[in-house]
């Protein structure tokens, strides 16, 4: 089970280290005494998306939250093992968590607007963190992430208004946009529509596709229809353990690992 | 295989039993009226409390009209009878505000360490000490202050004050004693953070982690986080929990009576913090044992009572207006 | 849409001010802790000093005997005042349970209209009442009527302090029952009284029993309503219209004279009284609360614990 774990593409497999983006090595990983993240290695592209699949409790939300950081602040949460950013340990000592945190958006399983600030602010929020005051580049920013979410239309009369006076999918890409408005390199998205209706999963879907032209992208989703849709690369967890990572396209259609192709032809999960 | 005679009269017990279960329509309907009337008797009471006060102070609001309001005389020597509560009332106010702005910060970093920055292990047992000091006797956090802190403040604190500033300022004026404003202050202080933090701490705990994630996912530092997440989510909780505490700073009476130093009359007029004061509260416990039985005194310190119940009736109509309004304004926001 | 280029420009703006974040951060947490223990050593001092003091005045005599008489030379004991908290929490239970378990139903099963908002409302209002005001009211209406101090004026003032609490927690812990049991009785064709006092009070009964412990241990401390209904006494209880003593009352008269034994007796029935109150709270905590945090959580809101 475990000889595939470091896998790379097969195609890529003569690059340099120094093309990816993100690379994580031997994360282990628990909470509550529950080790969720066994020994897991991964690299992540560049401008391409890469999904995470595999059934409930896998432990893939939990990797996903190694990656910048966020799984320390869980209770009881212990973690092992490295993740380089261009390079650079996110968990050494010297650097603040906080600084990398920016270069890594995240988007949540449910839409999380701070629910007392406008749908301006809500954008705008991790720039003024961020020391940026000047109003004109704020509008900007604001402006042009909204429209990277196709927002800008349903929204650009009632700015002032509250976040939490959209609608659902509206919210989830309202939190998009907050995550994009700090310009991260890298951005993480833990099941971003899967408390969504289609229509709304659609519209997100298509701004995946618009956003890894110049983005990082790591999305987990146990829906596998979703990952062939929007991912190029796919890993594959159970129990903690990466079965299986490849092209989304291998891994779907010619998985090489038994238990990976029980679960892409639905028999488990 | 039972017998089926058995079987059936098994049945008919069964059915039996469940019918004398059943119990009488008639008993429904009493049933019903007496919880209606327990109910009922919550609203009589407050309506008599209204009603009997009134009653009782009826002679001291025709005597002295609105300066019972107004005026500071206080004397209850018989043929030169004069009250007014103008002194007690702001007695209240200014100890319930110094109590409230020493407490409420306290209250606020008490809160905030419990529920962002302790370690679990230091959480569990740190919030039960201050909910079980919200449990002490009122009487309890008077002898304390009376026996043990008096001496504390007035060497320490006081004293030091006073030598600075000597008699010139006015805050500060007056031979330190002990038993003044600012002694009843500090202990009320004292007394109503327990309240006010395990509620706000409560509060604070209740802002759903996720808002929390979102502000650290955009490099908020702790205290960032705090300011964007937590802070606009629990605002008018945390201000319900304040006027809480305010309800309860203005209508304790033991504590404050044991430490304020008992001025009347004009003199209650609080301007120096070294001063004795005067809270309604307090005047109505000090002299109550004096006053005569169908007499004005007694008419005036009933009054007293009834323009505390005023207040506290405001303050507590306001805070509980506050706390629902925010439930119902949380209720179904987020998870939509 | 934004460009590649626009991107690395809006980096730019990105004023690298970490440092001074963080160090905000540090000032921010470090006042935090500052008030912590600035609050925290008041509250643990009081706690320290009623235990250090009182247990050293704790005796039989102490506990059983009456109060000698003022500047005398044997202080007497603290035995009627403790002996009338009992009564008067037993006589104030009596009234005050029956009628706020009722209230308590008629909110959590009728109360789902106007006038139960109303109910519910005033209530609350009451349960945060000065109790001095409680005090003056019962003087009003009870002693000046009756025309004399009695353990039943006492009692009375102290139902109604203990009543809004007893009302809010019962409706709490009834609200928690399933509503499937409620519809498993009627079902049976149950009438609505027997499925409340069978079905639903039996799986609410702890939360019930904590809610009136707690009232209990809130009224055991309470001061203010005595001092114009029970007056005070140095005998053992002689009668139930005549005048009683309470721990609360005599700590408060005490704590006014001037010798060094009232003063020694003071911290002793301070300590007896804050061992009733503190163990009450801790027993329930730990008898009917550990699977139970979220009703205890919304006792807490309502006050019922301080």
């Amino acid at each position: 089970m475990m000889e595939t774990v470091t896998k790379t593409p097969t195609k890529e497999s003569y690059t340099e280290d120094i093309k990816y983006k993100l690379i994580a090595e031997n994360i282990y990983a628990s909470y509550d005494g529950i080790v969720a993240v066994k020994n897991v290695s991964m690299k992540f592209r560049d401008r391409a998306v890469t999904a995470l699949i595999g059934p409930s409790g896998c432990g893939k939300t939990t990797f996903l939250r190694c990656l910048n950081r966020m799984h320390e602040l869980t209770k009881n949460a212990t973690l092992t093992g490295k993740v380089l950013l261009d390079g650079e340990d996110l968990y050494s000592n010297k650097v603040d968590p906080i600084i990398n945190r920016r270069k890594i958006g995240m988007v949540f399983q449910k839409p999380n607007p701070f629910p007392t600030m406008s749908i301006y602010d809500n954008v705008a929020c991790g720039l003024k963190l961020n020391g940026v005051r000047d109003r004109k580049i704020l509008d900007e920013v604001v402006e042009g992430c909204l429209k990277m979410a196709s927002l800008w239309d349903e929204v650009k009369g009632d700015l002032k208004k509250p976040g939490m006076s959209l609608s659902g999918g509206q919210q989830q890409r309202l939190c998009i946009d907050r995550a994009l408005a700090i310009q991260p390199e890298v951005l993480l998205m833990d099941e971003p529509a899967s408390a969504l209706d289609p229509i709304a999963t659609q519209k997100i879907e298509e701004m995946i596709q618009e956003l890894k032209k110049e983005y990082t992208i790591i999305i987990v989703t146990h829906n596998m229809q979703q990952a062939t849709r929007v991912s190029d690369y796919t890993g594959f967890m159970y129990l903690g353990d990466l079965v299986e990572f490849g092209e989304t396209k291998q891994i779907f259609e010619n998985p090489r690992n038994e238990t990976t192709a029980k679960y892409v032809q639905g028999q488990f999960g | 295989m039972v017998d089926p005679l058995i079987s059936g009269l098994i049945t008919k017990c069964i059915m039996m039993t469940i019918k004398m279960k059943k119990g009488s329509p008639h008993v429904d309907k009493i049933f019903k009226y007496v919880a209606i009337g327990a109910a009922t008797y919550v609203l009589a009471i407050i309506a008599l409390i209204v009603f009997n006060l009134g009653t009782g102070s009826a002679q001291v609001w025709q005597q002295e009209g609105i300066s019972f309001l107004t005026g500071s005389d206080w004397n209850s020597v018989e043929g030169r009878e004069s009250y007014g509560a103008a002194p007690y009332i702001m007695g209240t106010l200014v100890n319930a505000g110094i109590a409230m702005a020493i407490a409420i910060p306290l209250s606020f970093g008490i809160a905030m360490f419990l529920s962002e920055l302790s370690p679990r292990l230091l959480r569990t047992p740190l919030a039960m000490v201050i909910e079980l000091l919200a449990a002490v006797p009122s009487v309890v956090y008077g002898l304390w202050g009376l026996l043990v802190f008096r001496s504390y403040i007035k060497d320490w604190i006081e004293a030091p004050l006073h030598n600075v500033f000597g008699d010139n300022s006015i805050i500060f004026a007056g031979t330190p004693f002990g038993l003044d404003i600012l002694t009843a202050s500090i202990v009320l202080a004292i007394m109503i953070i327990p309240t006010i933090a395990s509620i706000s701490k409560e509060i604070m705990m209740a802002v759903p982690n996720s808002q929390r994630e979102a502000a650290y996912m955009l490099g908020a530092t702790k205290w960032e986080a705090f300011r964007l997440a937590v802070l606009p989510y629990s605002k008018s909780g945390l201000i319900g929990a304040c006027i809480l505490g305010l309800g309860r700073a203005v209508g304790e009476t033991m504590a404050v009576t044991m430490l304020i130093g008992n001025a009347t009359g004009a003199a209650a007029f609080p301007s120096s913090l070294f001063q004795p004061g005067q809270t309604l509260a307090s005047i109505v416990a000090n002299e109550f044992a004096e006053a005569s039985q169908g007499g004005l005194h007694l008419a005036a310190l009933v009054g007293i009572g009834l323009i505390l119940f005023m207040m506290a009736f405001a303050i507590n109509v306001v805070a509980h207006l506050l706390v629902a309004k925010v439930v119902k304004s949380h209720e179904g926001a987020v998870l939509a | 849409m934004i460009t590649p280029e626009q991107r690395a420009e809006f980096r730019t703006y990105f004023r690298y001010n970490v440092g001074r974040r963080l160090l905000l951060d540090k000032i921010v947490k470090g006042t935090v802790f500052l008030c912590v223990v600035v609050a925290i050593v008041p509250l643990i001092a009081i706690l320290v000093d009623v235990f250090t003091n009182g247990s050293a005045a704790l005796s039989w005599d102490f506990l059983t005997k009456i109060p000698g008489a003022v500047g005398s030379d044997d202080p007497g004991g603290i035995g009627p005042a403790i002996q009338g908290t009992i009564v008067l929490i037993g006589l104030s239970s009596l009234i005050g349970v029956p009628v706020g378990v009722m209230g308590g139903i008629f909110l959590s099963e009728y109360g789902n209209n106007r006038y139960g908002r109303t109910v519910r409302f005033f209530n609350d209002v009451l349960a945060e009442f000065p109790t001095i005001v409680i005090g003056v009211f019962t003087f009003v209406l009870v002693v000046l009527t009756i025309g004399n101090f009695s353990v039943w004026a006492g009692s009375f003032a102290l139902s109604i302090v203990m009543l809004p609490i007893v009302m809010r927690t019962t409706e709490e812990s009834l609200k928690l029952v399933p509503v499937t049991y409620r519809e498993a009785g009627y079902a049976l064709g149950i009438r609505r009284y027997r499925v409340v006092f069978t079905i639903v009070l039996n799986s609410a009964k702890s939360g019930l029993v904590t809610g009136i412990l707690l009232s209990v241990a809130r009224i055991a401390g309470e001061t203010a309503p005595l001092v114009f209904t029970i007056l005070g006494s140095s005998q053992f209880i002689n009668g139930l219209d005549g005048p009683i003593d309470a721990l609360p009352l005599r700590i408060w008269r005490l704590s006014s004279l001037p010798y060094d034994s009232a003063v020694t007796q003071g911290w002793g029935a301070a300590f007896v009284l804050i061992i009733l109150v503190l163990s009450i709270n801790i027993g329930v905590r730990y008898l009917f609360l550990q699977k139970k945090e979220k009703t205890f959580l919304k006792f807490k809101r309502l006050g019922a614990i301080s």
